[in-house]
C-alpha cells in the first residue's frame, strides 16, 4: 500500500488495484464483475464457476487488511443485470455477510444498470462524497474531481528486452481511474483511444509496488 | 523401375493408352498399389519427391471409374496445405481431361464458397480434396451418414508432415468415424521418406491392424549431391545464419535456373533476403516467402515461382511441404540443418526427376554449425533418418471430434468409446478419460456442478447423447479447427496497406522508432495500437527480429553425429583448416568430452564467472534448463546474472563462481523448482489457450471483433490462474500440461541429460575462455535472470528509463 495524493487529499493505492481513503477509512472498487463465468456459460462457453468466489475472497482480503469501514463499487460489480440471480448460495451468503459488516455502495455501471437483487448494500447511480464525484464512466465534461472505472486500464511496459503487463491506475488533473478488479476481467491498455478520449493526453498510468508507487507516460 | 508388362496390361485400354501416349510406362510402385486396391487392402506408400506418388495414390480410384463409372463420392483425397488441394486438382485435372473421362474432381476447404459447399453436400464430386478440418466439418452434419455410405477409398497425402501431430489426432478419429459410416473403406497414405515406416503403417490402420496395410516403397533417387559452402575455406566463430556467404549465396542462384534458400526463421529469411539483394549486381528476380507474410503477397510470390519468373526464393518452413515449384535446380540451406529427415525433404524439392541427383549446399553458420553440417551430410549418406515419435491423442481434439459427431447425430456412448479407440493414437484411452471429455462438452467438466441449466449436451432417457440446442452446433461449426494462431498484430502503412502479421508477443517489444525487417524491407515502427503496428520505409539499418514462432531442436541422431565428430580424431581431417585448429586448442587448453561425457568448463571471463555445460540437447531443453539452473544458483548464493543457451550448450553468468556444478545439475530439480517453473511460465499458457479454444472451452477471436475496442473477450490466461487455484486436475489443465510436455520444452531431453549428468560430469576448471565455449558465449539472445521479484524489478527500470528519456 503506497500514499498517492488525488484533488487534495491522501489516498493510499493498493498492489491488488482497490484504493483506500484512509481519512473515511473507506476503500474503493471497480468491475468486479460477479458471474461473469456463468453469463459465458449461458452462451455456450462454460468458463470456471470460480469467479466470483476468488474475486469475494480477494476482495473481503483487502476490507479485512485496511479495516475497512466504509466500501465504494464504482460500477459494473455484476457482469449483467441478472447476475445476482445466477450467483450460487456460497457466494450470496458470502457477499450478504460483506455488505453488512460495513457501509455498503452499488454505484451503477453499463454492464448492471438495474439490480434484481442487490444483496444488500445501497445503489446509486452516482454520488458526491467529501467533494468528490464517484460514478462508473468518466465524463470528460466534468469540472469537479472525480474518481471511475469502467476501462479496465492496463499498461505494458517494456525493459530489458522482456515486457510485463499489469493493471494500473490513470490519473489526470482531475480524474482517478481504478483497474479492474474482478478475477476474470480482462484489460485494455491504457493508450486506447477511447480512455484518452475520457482522462485527456496528460494521462499518468500509476502501479502500486509493496512498496512505492511507479508512474509512466500514457500517451507518447 | 518400370512395372512388368503383363500386370501393365490389366489397366483398362484408356489408361494403358494415355500413358503410352506420353512415352511413358507405370512404375512399379504404381501399380503395386493398384494392386493393392484390387486386392482390398490398405496401403502406405513411401518415396521420395519426384516419384509419381500422387497419380499412384490415385490410379486405383481412375482405374475403377474407368472400369465401373458410377454417380457419388468415390474417393476423398485429405491433405496438410489448402494449396497442395489445390496443386493435386490441377495435376489430376490433366489426365482426367487428357483421356476424356467423366470423372468431376472438386476442392473443398475453408476458403470454398459456402453456395458451392452446400452444393457438394448434395450432390458430391467422385473425387473431393479436402483438409482434415475440412473433412472433421463435413462429418458434423447429419448428411454425412448418406455423403459417405458409399466412399471407397480415402488417400491422406503427406501423411509424414502431420500424423503425429493434433491435426493427425483429428484426421485419424475421422477416418474411425468415416470407416464407422462406410465399413469396406480403403485407406491410403502417401509418405516422404521416414525412419519407421511401421509406425505410419499402423496410425493408418483401423484398430492399430498393421498387417491389414500393405507397405509399397518407392524407388530410391539418385543420391543426392551435397556440399558444405566454404568462402574462402573459413567458417565464422560465431553466428548462427551463414549471413556472411551472401556473395557465394548469390553466385548459386546466378549458375541455376531456380535456387530455393531455406531458412530456419522468418526473422533469418529476412535478414537474408536484404543480404541476397545488396549482393545482387545483376539485378535478378528474388523473393521471399514465409508464414507471417499476407496471403496476398505470398499468392503473388507463389505464382511467380510456378511461372518461372524468380531466379531465387528465400523462404522457411512455409515451403516444407510438397507443392511443386516448378523448376527448381538447387536446394540451400542457411544454417543448420537440424535433422537430416528434414534436410532430405528440403533437397527433395530441388528436381523432381528421379535420375538426376538433386544439388544442395549447407551453408553453416559457426564452427558447431560446422559439425552439425558435416554430421548431417553423413547421415544422409547412410541413410538415417530422424524418427518420429507417435504420442497419444490430443483430449482437446478428443473433445472437438465428439461435438462434431454429436452435432451429426444423437450417440451412444459405449459405441462412441469403442469407435474413438479404433483410432490409434485413442487406442488406449480410458474410459475414465473419456467420460471426462463428455463431462468437459457437457458443462466444462467441473467438479463444482454449476451449470446445469446451461448444459450443451445432454444425456437423454434414451441413452444417447444429443446436442441440446441448435446454437450450439452453429457454435462448434464457427469455431473447430485444429491451427490456432498465436494473437497477431497487423503490419500496416499509414495508408493502410497491409504488409503482414506479426506475432502480439514480438510487437510488445517493440516501441515507436525500432527498426526491423519485414517483408524485404526495413522499416521503422510509428505506432502500436489495439490492432495494428503501424511503420514507414526507412534507411536506417534494422535490428533483428528475435525469433518468432518455435524453433526446430537439434535432432538427438546429429547430436549423436556431432559428439561423435567431436571427439574422434582421425575424422578432423575431413574438416577445414579452422575447425580443425579450433578442436585442437581446446584440447589443449581443456578438454574435448567423449560422445557419452558431459562437459562442464568453469572459468572467469570479463569481470564474470562463468559455467558453460556441452550437453547437445537442443535449444528448448537448454532454454529450460538454464532458468532452473539459475534459479538454482540464486538460492546458492552464487549471484547468477544471466544466461545464453545454443543447440550445443547452455552458459551461466553470475558474480561468484561455481565450484560444484554437481549440486546444480542434480535430477531433483525437475521434480522441485521445474514443475513450479512451467507451471508459471508462458509456455504453458500459450498451450492453455490452445487446449481451450481445440476444445471448444473459448470461442476463437473472429477477425475484426477485437477492432471495436470492447472488451467482450477474456483473456485465458485469467481462466488459467483460476483453474489452477480452484481446480489443478481439470482436464484441460492436464491436456495443456501434456502439450506442453511433448512440444514445447524437450522435458525428455532434459529428464534425459539430468539423469546421466551425475555419473558423466567431466568438470574442468579454466583460468580462461576455452575455444568451444566462444561459439556460445558471442551468441546474441542472451536471457537475463529475473531476480527476486523479477517483474517489479523490471518495471522499476523501465519507470526509471522513461524519467530519463523524458528529461
Amino acid at each position: 500500500m503506497v500514499p498517492l495524493s488525488f484533488a487534495g487529499r491522501d489516498f493510499a493505492a493498493r498492489t491488488d488495484g482497490t484504493l483506500f481513503w484512509p481519512q473515511r477509512r473507506a476503500l474503493l472498487v471497480a468491475d468486479l464483475h460477479f458471474e461473469k463465468a456463468s453469463w459465458f456459460a449461458r452462451h455456450g462457453q462454460m468458463l470456471p464457476p470460480y469467479d466470483s468466489m476468488a474475486t469475494l475472497r480477494m476482495l473481503a482480503a483487502a476490507v479485512e487488511a485496511v479495516d475497512a469501514r466504509e466500501v465504494w463499487c464504482l460500477g459494473d460489480s455484476f457482469h449483467d443485470r441478472a447476475g445476482s440471480a445466477r450467483m450460487r448460495a456460497e457466494a450470496r451468503d458470502a457477499l450478504h455477510d460483506l455488505t453488512r459488516s460495513v457501509r455498503w455502495t452499488w454505484i451503477s455501471g453499463n454492464h448492471d444498470a438495474v439490480y434484481e437483487d442487490r444483496l444488500g448494500g445501497d445503489v446509486v447511480t452516482e454520488a458526491e462524497v467529501d467533494g468528490l464525484i464517484l460514478r462508473h464512466q468518466a465524463e470528460p465534461a466534468e469540472a469537479r474531481p472525480e474518481l471511475s472505472g469502467h476501462f479496465h486500464p492496463k499498461i505494458r511496459v517494456r525493459a530489458r528486452g522482456r515486457s510485463v503487463a499489469r493493471r494500473c491506475f490513470l490519473a489526470s488533473q482531475s480524474k482517478l481511474i481504478l483497474p479492474a478488479f474482478g478475477s476474470l476481467t480482462g484489460g485494455l491498455d491504457a493508450a486506447h483511444p477511447e480512455i484518452i478520449r475520457a482522462i485527456g493526453r496528460s494521462a499518468e498510468a500509476l502501479i502500486a509496488l509493496d512498496d512505492r508507487l511507479l508512474r509512466f507516460r500514457v500517451a507518447a | 523401375m518400370d512395372a512388368p508388362a503383363d500386370i501393365i496390361e490389366s489397366l483398362p485400354p484408356s489408361l494403358r493408352e494415355w500413358f503410352a501416349e506420353r512415352g511413358w510406362r507405370p512404375r512399379r510402385h504404381q501399380i503395386e498399389m493398384l494392386e493393392a486396391a484390387r486386392a482390398g487392402r490398405h496401403a502406405l506408400l513411401v518415396a521420395p519427391t519426384g516419384a509419381g506418388k500422387t497419380l499412384a495414390g490415385f490410379l486405383p480410384t481412375l482405374a475403377d471409374l474407368i472400369e465401373s463409372p458410377a454417380e457419388g463420392l468415390h474417393t476423398l483425397y485429405v491433405s496438410p496445405l489448402k494449396a497442395l488441394a489445390i496443386d493435386v486438382q490441377r495435376n489430376l485435372m490433366a489426365p482426367i481431361e487428357e483421356m476424356g473421362l467423366d470423372i468431376r474432381v472438386e476442392a473443398r476447404s475453408g476458403d470454398t464458397p459456402s453456395d458451392r459447399k452446400k452444393r457438394q453436400r448434395a450432390r458430391p464430386p467422385q473425387i473431393l480434396l479436402t483438409t482434415p478440418e475440412s473433412l472433421s466439418l463435413l462429418l458434423s452434419y447429419p448428411d454425412s451418414f448418406t455423403l459417405f455410405e458409399n466412399l471407397r477409398t480415402v488417400v491422406v497425402d503427406e501423411v509424414h508432415a502431420f500424423a503425429t501431430q493434433k491435426r493427425g489426432d483429428l484426421l485419424s478419429l475421422s477416418l474411425a468415424r468415416l470407416q464407422h459410416i462406410a465399413p469396406t473403406l480403403r485407406r491410403v497414405a502417401l509418405s516422404a521418406t521416414v525412419a519407421d515406416p511401421d509406425g505410419y503403417r499402423a496410425w493408418l490402420a483401423p484398430d492399430g491392424d498393421i498387417d491389414s496395410v500393405e507397405k509399397v516403397l518407392g524407388e530410391a533417387g539418385a543420391d543426392p549431391d551435397i556440399s558444405i559452402l566454404l568462402p574462402e575455406g573459413r567458417v565464422p566463430w560465431s553466428g548462427h545464419s551463414g549471413r556472411y556467404a551472401a556473395p557465394q549465396v548469390m553466385a548459386e542462384i546466378e549458375t541455376h535456373r531456380t535456387t530455393i534458400v531455406f531458412c530456419n526463421t522468418r526473422g533469418l529469411a529476412e535478414l537474408i533476403f536484404q543480404d541476397l539483394w545488396k549482393a545482387n549486381e545483376m539485378g535478378l528476380p528474388i523473393g521471399v516467402h514465409h508464414g507471417s507474410l499476407s496471403k496476398e503477397a505470398r499468392r503473388k510470390v507463389e505464382a511467380a515461382m510456378a511461372a518461372g519468373k524468380l531466379r531465387g526464393l528465400v523462404a522457411t518452413a512455409s515451403l516444407d511441404l510438397g507443392v511443386d515449384w516448378g523448376d527448381v535446380d538447387c536446394v540451400i540451406q542457411m544454417g543448420a540443418p537440424k535433422g537430416s529427415s528434414r534436410l532430405l525433404q528440403r533437397i527433395g524439392r530441388a528436381n523432381h526427376r528421379l535420375d538426376e541427383p538433386s544439388e544442395a549446399v549447407l551453408v553453416p553458420g559457426n564452427r558447431f554449425e560446422y559439425l552439425e553440417a558435416r554430421a548431417a551430410l553423413d547421415a544422409v549418406e547412410a541413410g538415417e533418418l530422424d524418427p518420429d515419435i507417435f504420442r497419444p491423442g490430443g483430449l482437446d481434439v478428443l473433445a472437438q471430434h465428439l461435438m462434431a459427431c454429436a452435432c451429426a447425430a444423437p450417440f451412444d456412448a459405449a459405441e462412441m468409446l469403442r469407435q474413438v479407440r479404433a483410432a490409434l493414437p485413442y487406442s488406449a484411452l480410458t474410459q475414465e478419460a473419456f467420460d471426462r471429455v463428455l463431462g468437459f462438452i457437457e458443462d466444462g467438466g467441473y467438479s463444482l456442478k454449476a451449470y446445469d441449466r446451461f448444459k450443451r449436451l445432454t444425456h437423454g432417457a434414451d441413452g444417447l447423447w444429443r446436442v441440446s440446442h441448435p446454437r450450439f452446433v452453429t457454435q462448434h461449426r464457427m469455431n473447430a479447427g485444429i491451427i490456432v494462431d498465436a494473437p497477431t498484430l497487423d503490419v500496416r502503412f499509414k495508408n493502410g496497406r497491409k504488409l503482414g502479421t506479426v506475432e502480439e508477443y514480438f510487437a510488445a517489444q517493440l516501441s515507436p522508432g525500432d527498426t526491423f525487417f519485414f517483408a524485404g524491407m526495413s522499416l521503422e515502427v510509428e505506432r502500436i495500437d489495439v490492432t495494428d503496428l503501424v511503420v514507414r520505409a526507412t534507411a536506417r539499418s534494422a535490428r533483428i527480429p528475435t525469433y518468432v514462432g518455435a524453433r526446430m531442436p537439434l535432432s538427438t541422431n546429429l547430436a549423436r553425429r556431432v559428439r561423435t565428430l567431436m571427439h574422434d580424431r582421425d575424422q578432423w581431417a575431413r574438416f577445414p583448416g579452422d575447425v580443425r585448429e579450433w578442436l585442437e586448442v581446446q584440447q589443449r587448453r581443456s578438454v574435448l568430452p567423449a560422445p557419452d561425457q558431459l562437459l562442464v568448463e568453469t572459468f572467469p571471463h570479463e569481470g564474470r564467472h562463468y559455467m558453460v555445460a556441452y550437453s547437445f540437447e537442443g535449444w528448448n531443453a537448454h532454454q529450460s534448463l538454464g532458468m532452473l539452473i539459475t534459479r538454482r544458483m540464486e538460492s546458492q548464493g552464487l549471484k547468477p546474472l544471466g544466461f545464453v543457451s545454443s543447440d550445443y550448450a547452455l552458459a551461466c553468468y553470475g558474480l561468484e563462481p561455481v565450484e560444484d556444478p554437481a549440486a546444480l545439475f542434480s535430477p531433483d530439480i525437475l521434480e522441485h523448482e521445474f514443475v513450479e517453473w512451467v507451471q508459471g511460465s508462458a509456455l504453458l499458457k500459450r498451450a492453455f489457450r490452445e487446449v481451450a479454444v481445440i476444445g471448444g472451452l473459448v470461442e476463437r477471436q473472429h477477425p475484426g471483433k477485437r477492432k471495436s475496442g470492447k472488451q467482450v473477450t477474456f483473456s485465458t490466461d485469467l481462466i488459467y490462474d483460476v483453474l489452477r487455484r480452484y481446480e489443478p486436475d481439470h482436464l484441460l489443465l492436464r491436456a495443456a500440461w501434456a502439450d506442453a510436455r511433448a512440444r514445447m520444452t524437450d522435458v525428455g531431453r532434459l529428464a534425459d541429460l539430468l539423469d546421466r549428468a551425475g555419473g558423466t560430469m567431466l568438470h574442468k576448471r579454466l583460468d580462461r575462455i576455452s575455444p568451444l565455449a566462444v561459439p556460445v558465449l558471442v551468441l546474441i539472445g542472451r536471457e537475463n535472470v529475473a531476480q527476486g521479484s523479477a517483474e517489479d524489478a523490471l518495471l522499476s527500470e523501465a519507470e526509471l528509463l522513461a524519467a530519463a528519456a523524458m528529461e
